[in-house]
C-alpha cells in the first residue's frame, strides 16, 4: 500500500547546490580578483548590539537552522496520536542527538505527567510490592551512559527495495544520548526478587498503557530506569519523568513514562511482543522476542537530503554505526557500491550499545559513486547486505533490517537511495 | 585488656560500616497496598492469571463493538484508512501481502482482552467493565469465523480457546543461524560488479520537504484565531478536545481523518463538507433542513450523539460532565476564524 506523493527533492536540491556556490569557492586554486562582499562590507552584527542575556531563557536553534527538524511520512500511520517521525542525521554530526531532535514514537500521544504524582511501583514476584516517588528514586546511587535506541522497525519501509529518499526517513527512528538514572537491579534488589522470578513485565503510564516482558536476565544486567537525557530531565515524548533504558534491545522495549514493573515467572506475550514487534518469514512462520540490534551503519553526508555541493577535490564522507551487541570494532566504506572497501575513522565518545561516529576523507573526482557503509563489532559480526538478509527471511519481516545502505552519487553530487546487483 | 577491647570497637565498626555501605536494602519507597496493586496490576497472561472474573456474548459484543470500535477497524474488523485490520486475513501469511489479523496471526486470545482492556476504545482508554471486554473480545472471535454467534466468552472457558496461529511463532535464533554467516570481511574485489537494481526516485513515495520559514513543525494543533471569549474555558476545552483527536483534526492544514477536520465548524452546515466522504444519511439531511453548527447544536449532538442525531456514524457515548462540555464547545468557538 503506497500512497503517491510528488517529490520535490529536485527542487531542494537545486537550491542547496545554488547556496552552497555561492559560500563555498571549489578550489583555492582558482585565483580571483573580486573582493568578497562578505569580508569587504560592513554587516550588521558587525556593528549593532544583540539581544541581551534572558532574551531566550531556554536557548533554542540559529535562526538559519530552522530546517533542522524531526520529519514523519504522513502515509505510514492513521494518525500522529499512533505514529512516528524520524531523527534528521543527515543534519547531525558528533555522536550525541540533541534533546529535541530525538525522533517519537507514541502509541496514545504524549502523556503529560505531573511529577507530583509520579509514582513507580513494582510488584509480583518481590519480597514487598512497593511504590516509590521520585524523591525516593533521587537517593539511590546513579550512573550515566551513553546508548543508542533504535526502533525494530527503522529502515523496515526498505525491505522489499530502496522506498524513501533521505537517510532521515530510512535510518532516522534511531537516537544516541546520555542517560542518566539507575541500574534496574539496584531497585529490584531493594524489594527483593523471589526465587521464581524469572521475566519482567514493564508498563507506561500512558493511554496506551505499552507493556512488554523482558527476562530477568536483562533486567539484571544493564537496563536503567533513567530520568535525565544528555544532562536534563527527558522531554515529554521521551517519557517524562522516568523511562526505561534497555540498551541495545529495540526501541519498543524502552517503555516511557513508565509507571510499573511486574516480577512474573513467564513471558505474558501482549500486543507489542506478537501482533507487532514479530518478525514474519516468507513460509508464514514468525520468529519472536527479537530482542537485539543487530551491527548497521549509514552514510548521513552525503545522502539524498544532503547533496555534495563542492565539486570534485577534499570531500569528507561521515556517518554512524552502531551495534546492540557490543562496540563497533570498524567501519569500512565502500565508493563503488561494494567492489572494494576502505576503513574509515572512528571519533568521538561511544560505548558499548551507543551510536559511534565515522569519517573517511577522499579526494573526489567528480565521477558518479555508489556509497556504502558496513559495521563489523565486536562480536565479529559484519553488517550484511539487504540481499543476505532477504535470502534468510524473505521480503515481509518489516523489523530488524540491518542491511548495507547504498546511496547513488552523481557527478552532480546528488545523492540517492537504490539498491545494487 | 585494651588493646582487646579496641580491637573488637575495630570489629564493631567495619561490621556496621559494611552492613549500612552494602547492605541489601536501603529502606527507600514504602509497601504497596492491595488496593494500589489491584488499581495498576491488569495484565493478563496466555495462561489466564490476572483474568477476572467475568462473562460477555457475541450478541452484546456486537453492539459494543459498533459503539466502540467500528469507527476506526471497520464494521466487520477490515480496518478503515490505515487503522488495524482485526479479522480475516486467512491463508495470506505466506503471500506476498500478508494480512496480520487477530485470527490470522495473533498466537493467544489473552493478548486481545488484556489490549482491549488497557488500551481500548483509542482515545478512551480503560473505561470499559469487564463483562464488555469479555464481550468484544468474543466478537472479535465472531468476526474471525472462530465462534458461533451464540457464543459466549467468560473467564471459565478462557483457556480453552487456541487461536489458530499459536503454533507458527518461534524463539529468536538469529545468533546460532544467520549471525554465523555474517563475519566475512571482505575488503578487495568482493564481487565482480555493482549494478543498480532498484531506485527510490521511482516510487516516489518521500514527503515533499514542507516550509519550514514559520518554525515550521506545524502538526495541526494550533490555534487558529482566538475571538473574545473566556482563555482559560478554552483551555480546558483543548484538553477534552483529547477525547475527539483520534478522529477529528483542527489547526493550520487539518485534514479530514476518520471524522470531518472541525476547523471553522461555527456556522457551518452540518455534514456538508465537500471533500469529507463518510458522512451518515441523516446529518446530510439535518444539514439540508437547515442544522447549522453553532453553541447550541453543539452543546446537543456532543451530550448525546446517538440522540440528537439518529443513525450518526460518529461512534462517541457523548459528554455528560456540564463543564467538560462547556469548554470544549468554547474551544472549538475559539478555533474558528472570524470572517
Amino acid at each position: 500500500m503506497v500512497k503517491k506523493l510528488k517529490t520535490s527533492r529536485r527542487k531542494f536540491v537545486v537550491g542547496s547546490l545554488a547556496a552552497g556556490s555561492t559560500l563555498i569557492s571549489s578550489t583555492k586554486s582558482i585565483a580571483s580578483n573580486i573582493d568578497d562582499k562578505a569580508i569587504t562590507e560592513m554587516q550588521p552584527w558587525n556593528s549593532e548590539l544583540g539581544d541581551g542575556v534572558d532574551a531566550s531563557p531556554y536557548g533554542y536553534p540559529s535562526e538559519y537552522e530552522k530546517h533542522v527538524i524531526r520529519r514523519n511520512v504522513p502515509w505510514l500511520t492513521a494518525d500522529s496520536t499512533s505514529s512516528v517521525n524520524f531523527t534528521p542525521l543527515h543534519e547531525l554530526d558528533g555522536t550525541i542527538t540533541p534533546n529535541g531532535l530525538c525522533f517519537e514514537r507514541h502509541h496514545g500521544g504524549v502523556a503529560v505527567i505531573d511529577p507530583k504524582k509520579y509514582r513507580f511501583m513494582i510488584n509480583g514476584l518481590v519480597d514487598q510490592n512497593t511504590v516509590f516517588d521520585l524523591s525516593d528514586l533521587s537517593r539511590f546511587p546513579r550512573i550515566n551512559k551513553l546508548y543508542f535506541l533504535e526502533c525494530a522497525a527503522n529502515s523496515g519501509m526498505e525491505w522489499r527495495g530502496a522506498q524513501l529518499n533521505g537517510c532521515q526517513f530510512t535510518h532516522g527512528m534511531i537516537h544516541n544520548v546520555l542517560y542518566t538514572g539507575i541500574l534496574l537491579k539496584d531497585i529490584l534488589k531493594e524489594v527483593g526478587l523471589k526465587n521464581s522470578a524469572k521475566w519482567i513485565l514493564a508498563e507506561g503510564a500512558d493511554s496506551s498503557a505499552m507493556t512488554r516482558s523482558i527476562p530477568i536476565e536483562k533486567a539484571m544486567d544493564d537496563c536503567l530506569v533513567a530520568f535525565k537525557m544528555n544532562g536534563e530531565s527527558l522531554r515529554p515524548e521521551q517519557g517524562y519523568p522516568v523511562r526505561l533504558v534497555v540498551p541495545g534491545w529495540e526501541g519498543n522495549m524502552w517503555v516511557k513514562w513508565i509507571r510499573r514493573i511486574e516480577v512474573g515467572d513467564k513471558p505474558w506475550h501482549h500486543r507489542e511482543e506478537t501482533s507487532k514487534y514479530t518478525d514474519l518469514f516468507s513460509n508464514g512462520k514468525a520468529r519472536r522476542f527479537t530482542w537485539e540490534m543487530d551491527a548497521k551503519s549509514v552514510i548521513t553526508n552525503p545522502s539524498p537530503q544532503a547533496p555534495l555541493s563542492h565539486g570534485k577535490g577534499p570531500t569528507v564522507i561521515t556517518g554512524v554505526a552502531w551495534s546492540g551487541r557490543g562496540k563497533i570494532d570498524k567501519v569500512d566504506v565502500s565508493l563503488d557500491g561494494g567492489i572494494n572497501w576502505l576503513e574509515a575513522r572512528l571519533s568521538g565518545p561511544a560505548d558499548s550499545k551507543s551510536m559511534h561516529r565515522f569519517y573517511l576523507e577522499f579526494n573526489w573526482d567528480g565521477k558518479p559513486l555508489l556509497l556504502q557503509s558496513r559495521a563489523l563489532d565486536d562480536t565479529g559480526y559484519v553488517q550484511p547486505t539487504k540481499d543476505q538478509l532477504r535470502s534468510v527471511r524473505g521480503e515481509n519481516s518489516i523489523y530488524h533490517n540491518n542491511g548495507i545502505q547504498t546511496w547513488a552519487l552523481d557527478s552532480n553530487g546528488i545523492a540517492e537511495n537504490v539498491e545494487v546487483s | 585488656m585494651l588493646k582487646c577491647l579496641s580491637s573488637f570497637f575495630i570489629v564493631l565498626f567495619l561490621f556496621v560500616f559494611y552492613s549500612f555501605a552494602y547492605s541489601q536494602s536501603l529502606g527507600l519507597g514504602r509497601p504497596a497496598t492491595d488496593n494500589e496493586v489491584a488499581s495498576w496490576d491488569i495484565d493478563i497472561r496466555p495462561d489466564g492469571k490476572g483474568l477476572p472474573v467475568g462473562s460477555g456474548s457475541v450478541v452484546i459484543g456486537e453492539e459494543l463493538y459498533t459503539d466502540n470500535c467500528a469507527s476506526c477497524h471497520g464494521d466487520f474488523g477490515e480496518g478503515i484508512d490505515r487503522w488495524p485490520e482485526l479479522a480475516g486475513g486467512f491463508d495470506t501469511l505466506d503471500s506476498e501481502d500478508p494480512v496480520k489479523t487477530v485470527g490470522s496471526y495473533w498466537p493467544y486470545l489473552s493478548t486481545v482482552w488484556d489490549y482491549v482492556h488497557r488500551a481500548m476504545p483509542f482515545g478512551n482508554a480503560q473505561s470499559l467493565s469487564n463483562d464488555e471486554v469479555y464481550s468484544i473480545t468474543a466478537y472479535v472471535m465472531y468476526l474471525n469465523d472462530l465462534v458461533d454467534e451464540d457464543f459466549e466468552l467468560s473467564n471459565s472457558n478462557f483457556e480453552e480457546v487456541r487461536l489458530p496461529n499459536e503454533q507458527n511463532f518461534y524463539q529468536d535464533n538469529r545468533v546460532d543461524l544467520e549471525n554465523l554467516i555474517y563475519n566475512k570481511r571482505c575488503m578487495k574485489d568482493c564481487k565482480k560488479e555493482a549494478i543498480i537494481t532498484k531506485r527510490a526516485v521511482v516510487l516516489d513515495v518521500t514527503p515533499e520537504e514542507e516550509d519550514v520559514s514559520d518554525n515550521g513543525n506545524s502538526n495541526g494543533d494550533d490555534i487558529v484565531k482566538t475571538v473574545s471569549l473566556d482563555p482559560k474555558l478554552i483551555k480546558d476545552g483543548e484538553k477534552v478536545f483529547k477525547k475527539c483527536k483520534a478522529c477529528h483534526r483542527i489547526g493550520l492544514n487539518a485534514k479530514n481523518g476518520t471524522g470531518p477536520h472541525l476547523n471553522n465548524i461555527f456556522g457551518r452546515v452540518a455534514g456538508q463538507l465537500e471533500d469529507y466522504k463518510k458522512y451518515s444519511k441523516n446529518i446530510k439531511k439535518m444539514g439540508l433542513e437547515g442544522l447549522i453548527w453553532n453553541t447550541e447544536t453543539l452543546t446537543s449532538f456532543i451530550m448525546n450523539p446517538k440522540k440528537y442525531i439518529a443513525g450518526t456514524k460518529m461512534n462517541f457515548k457523548g459528554i455528560k460532565k456540564s463543564d467538560e462540555l462547556a469548554a470544549l464547545v468554547e474551544y472549538l468557538a475559539a478555533t474558528t476564524k472570524i470572517n
